[in-house]
């Protein structure tokens, strides 16, 4: 990157001495800056903090944010990995900040920490996640079903066909898959992995009867077969769903035409 | 400053927020004012499940989980809401399923259930199977499926406006809601919005504890708000603490782990529950389980070198039902603490996870001013709210209910009114007070930091007011509230810009938690019992001939500007069960 540097070292102050049985270590967060209220470009900004390696980057960016640079700007809510507002690109690669913990990323060098790519950037860390949401409402992202009388009670499903679509059932909607996607960075359009995942969740259910329609939607040219199975979406994902399979099954039923 | 008109304005979008919207948008023109994307609301961190006397897999009945409820709660319940709660209970899951929820199924296809705390067959018999679940994960099936049929019904939403004024308007006498004032995060630009009604389900208060289940942003928005404008807050002395949080952090680890068969054991591997609630041990109400736990902690029988947490263990559970009914949990304890549960114990300490109090609500979430006196337009449902259906502690899976029930209700009782009713006039300067409250907290020059007042408090509230107290303690804490409201006053932000400044959200949320804290804490002390959540060492009885009786706090106003607390009473409605001593 050819953006200046800021060194905040000296602000943040040496490691103190006689915390030898401390679990603290001094770790340097190197966290790209973008405010285009005071400059029309983003710069790197490394702040060096006490820590302990079993916080989370998350505990890190508070506590700069706490004691150190109010205006540092991230979304946060629940802190253990179920809200999905901290996907950042944490040392290049899509995590969220709650679920990583510092000890996992070498300390020992400076962490860098930005916004996710593909979304624009609006302060700091903070994304407009607009366009990511817009692509997950064209799936239609409900249970349709065709019924005139609706059941009295509920509708029965197999364990078996429970567990079809169970592993998209878990997704957060936090956009570390599709902002890890090339194909996504590259053109915008392109529905991008998560919407994907969110269709699936709904075409494999034995419940729902528009599974041809959403397969319609996919089958766009801006739909699954932009996919270039790159995997990057299955190893952002902090809920370890198969997403890339998920979207290989997509495109098999589109080709098949059998759910 | 801009004006928006619609019938009805809802603020919050987690589970009640979006149920009262499904049904308002049918009915009226909606917007959904929220401070986070609806997804992130904390509704989405909840796991065990949804209580309803389906009887799918054991006999069960709707009167049976009454009783559980109003027993729960230490008979301080309103058991009229309580009986709604139970009956409605069956519909609202029945509901869920049809909008799509994915419940874990029985071999016959239909919903399955597990056990949970407090919830008994035949009033107190023996454990039954009453929580609809979605492995640990039904708040977050439950976030998504409203949420995607909120995007089904084109619900309108406001993302990132954050409400910081309710407007209160005097009508012949009586108060009215005008509609409310918002804070748009992305543009710092304040957005008056005029409703004929307004809903209010902006979650719980729980920031001002530091060990906590909750979220960062729960900080009594919705609370604060009516509040400072005079309305009452009921039995804000109540507040759960979750037997089972991950040690030292809070994260919430479900109930279900011991529905599914877990047990807490001491430093000596001793399955202390059965000593504290012989029949139902583990399951035991989480008031009486977060007691016994500090119980074993405090006469030295805790875990680890400094004593200080218990195990929950499911080692003995086969893996394979782990990975099916419990899987986050038990990555959240290979994530956050690097142990592996099929092998070993996990240690646990009580978190503050709910508050039973809130804003008082009738049983179709109209909000009141006093006792009885409905503010036309003005409704609350869920953790925000109180009705009361928990009483003075809630049974695990009754709050995913109640804002399914009363979200439900909420939205419906809201809607027909905004059908019916005419515009409040706006008072003239609307939006002064936020105005003045964002400039003077942009401005101030102050010395005192955010992160510190808040760090004091929470300290504060965990050595004071959490699972034991005593009218030392909650004396202490009141006095620190008093200097940290003080000190607040001179806070200022480092941010002073107008884009998403989170710096100045801080700022905001810290007031209202420190309002909030200070009329928690001023209950509290008034209330010379234990009963459920609230725990005196100095009044170790529940004392039915006094305190059988809700609280109610005002703020008042003197006129030379000094503010004080006021407190109140409210009766609680009996009707099938006479209070009995409570036994597990």
């Amino acid at each position: 990157m050819a953006t200046p540097t800021l060194d905040k070292a000296d602000a943040a102050g040496a490691p103190e001495p006689g915390f030898a049985d401390s679990p603290y270590i001094t770790a340097t967060f190197r966290i790209r800056r973008f405010n285009p209220e005071v400059s029309a470009d983003a710069v790197w900004e490394d702040f060096q903090i006490q820590i302990d390696p079993k916080e989370r980057v998350l505990d890190a960016l508070h506590k700069i944010k706490w004691d150190e640079d109010g205006t540092l700007t991230f979304r946060r809510s629940c802190a253990h990995g179920i809200c999905g507002s901290d996907a950042m690109r944490i040392n290049g690669k899509n995590r969220l900040a709650c679920k990583t913990l510092i000890k996992d990323l070498n300390p020992a060098k400076p962490i860098t920490v930005e916004a996710i790519k593909g979304l624009t950037v609006l302060k700091d860390l903070v994304v407009d996640m607009d366009p990511f949401f817009q692509a997950y409402r064209d799936v239609m992202p409900f249970l349709i079903t065709k019924d005139t009388n609706e059941p009295t009670r509920e509708r029965l499903q197999s364990a078996e066909d429970r567990e079809r679509f169970d592993d998209t059932t878990k997704c957060i909607l936090c956009a570390a898959c599709t902002s890890s996607c090339p194909v996504f960075w590259n053109d915008g359009q392109y529905f991008g992995p998560a919407a994907i995942v969110n269709a699936h969740r709904f075409i494999f259910d034995s419940r729902d009867e528009a599974g041809e329609q959403r397969l319609e939607i996919l089958n766009d040219k801006d739909g699954v077969w932009r996919c270039r199975t790159t995997f990057n979406c299955t190893d952002a994902c902090p809920r370890g769903i198969e997403v890339t399979k998920a979207i290989q099954e997509v495109k098999r039923a589109l080709i098949t035409r059998r759910i | 400053m801009k004006i928006h008109k619609y019938d009805t304005v809802i603020v919050g979008a987690g589970g009640a927020g979006m149920r009262a919207a499904i049904e308002a948008t049918k009915r009226s023109r909606t917007a959904v004012l929220t401070k986070l994307y609806p997804t992130r609301s904390h509704t989405g961190a909840a796991q065990g499940g949804m209580a309803a006397a389906l009887a799918n897999v054991e006999e069960d009945n709707w009167e049976w989980h009454t009783f559980d409820t109003v027993k729960g709660g230490d008979y301080l319940v309103d058991q009229d809401a309580a009986e709604i709660l139970a009956k409605e209970a069956i519909d609202s899951v029945l509901d869920l399923e049809k909008m799509g929820l994915p419940f874990n199924r029985t071999p016959d296809g239909t919903i399955d259930q597990r056990r949970f705390g407090g919830h008994s067959r035949n009033h107190g018999e023996a454990p039954v199977r009453r929580s609809c679940y979605a492995a640990d994960r039904t708040g977050h099936m439950i976030l998504q499926t409203l949420y995607q049929n909120c995007v089904k019904e084109g619900v309108e939403f406001f993302n990132e406006f954050y409400v910081l004024d309710q407007l209160i308007v005097e009508v012949d006498g009586v108060k009215h809601s005008a509609g409310v004032v918002a804070y748009e995060l992305a543009t710092g630009e304040i957005h008056v919005f005029q409703a004929k009604a307004v809903i209010y389900a902006s979650g719980g208060t729980g920031k001002f504890f530091k060990v906590t289940s909750n979220a960062h942003t729960l900080t009594g928005d919705g609370q604060a708000a009516v509040y400072r404008r005079g309305l009452p807050l009921e039995d804000m002395e109540f507040f759960q603490f979750h037997p089972t949080g991950i040690w030292r952090m809070g994260i919430l680890l479900t109930e279900g782990a011991r529905g599914e068969g877990g047990i807490l054991r001491n430093k000596d591997g001793e399955r202390f529950m059965e000593k504290y609630a012989p029949v139902m041990k583990d399951l035991a109400s989480r008031d009486v389980v977060s007691r016994s736990i500090y119980t074993e902690i405090r006469e030295g029988r805790g875990c680890g070198p400094e004593g200080d947490h218990v195990y929950l263990d499911l080692t003995h559970l086969p893996p394979e039902q782990l990975d099916a009914k419990l899987p986050d949990i038990t990555e959240f304890a290979r994530t956050y603490l690097g142990i592996e549960p099929y092998t070993d114990p996990i240690p646990i300490q009580p978190t503050a996870h709910y508050a039973m109090g809130g804003i008082p609500t009738n049983v179709e979430g109209e909000v009141l001013s006093d006792n009885t006196t409905v503010v036309p337009g003005l409704y609350a449902a869920g953790e925000v709210a109180c009705v009361s259906v928990h009483g003075a502690n809630r049974l695990g899976t009754n709050s995913l209910l109640d804002i399914n029930v009363f979200g439900r209700r909420a939205g419906i009782a809201a809607a027909e009114y905004s059908a019916k009713a005419g515009y409040v006039e706006l008072p003239e300067n609307p939006a002064e007070q936020v105005v003045n409250q964002v400039e003077r907290l942009r401005a101030s020059t102050g010395t005192e930091r955010v992160a510190e007042i808040r760090r004091e408090l929470q300290e504060c509230m965990d050595a004071n007011v959490m699972v034991f107290r005593t009218e030392q303690t909650i004396k202490t804490a009141v006095e620190k509230i008093a200097e940290l409201r003080e000190r607040y006053k001179n806070v200022s932000v480092q941010d002073k810009g107008k884009r998403f400044n989170t710096d100045l959200l801080e700022a905001i949320e810290l007031g209202n938690l420190l309002d909030l804290a200070e009329v928690m804490a001023v209950s509290a002390l008034a209330r010379k019992e234990s009963r459920g959540g609230h725990y005196r060492e100095d009044y170790p009885n529940r004392d039915d001939v006094n305190f059988m009786r809700h609280t109610m706090a005002y703020r008042e106003v003197g006129e030379d500007g000094t503010e004080s607390i006021r407190l109140d009473y409210k009766p609680v409605v009996q009707t099938r069960y006479q209070p009995m001593e409570r036994k597990y």
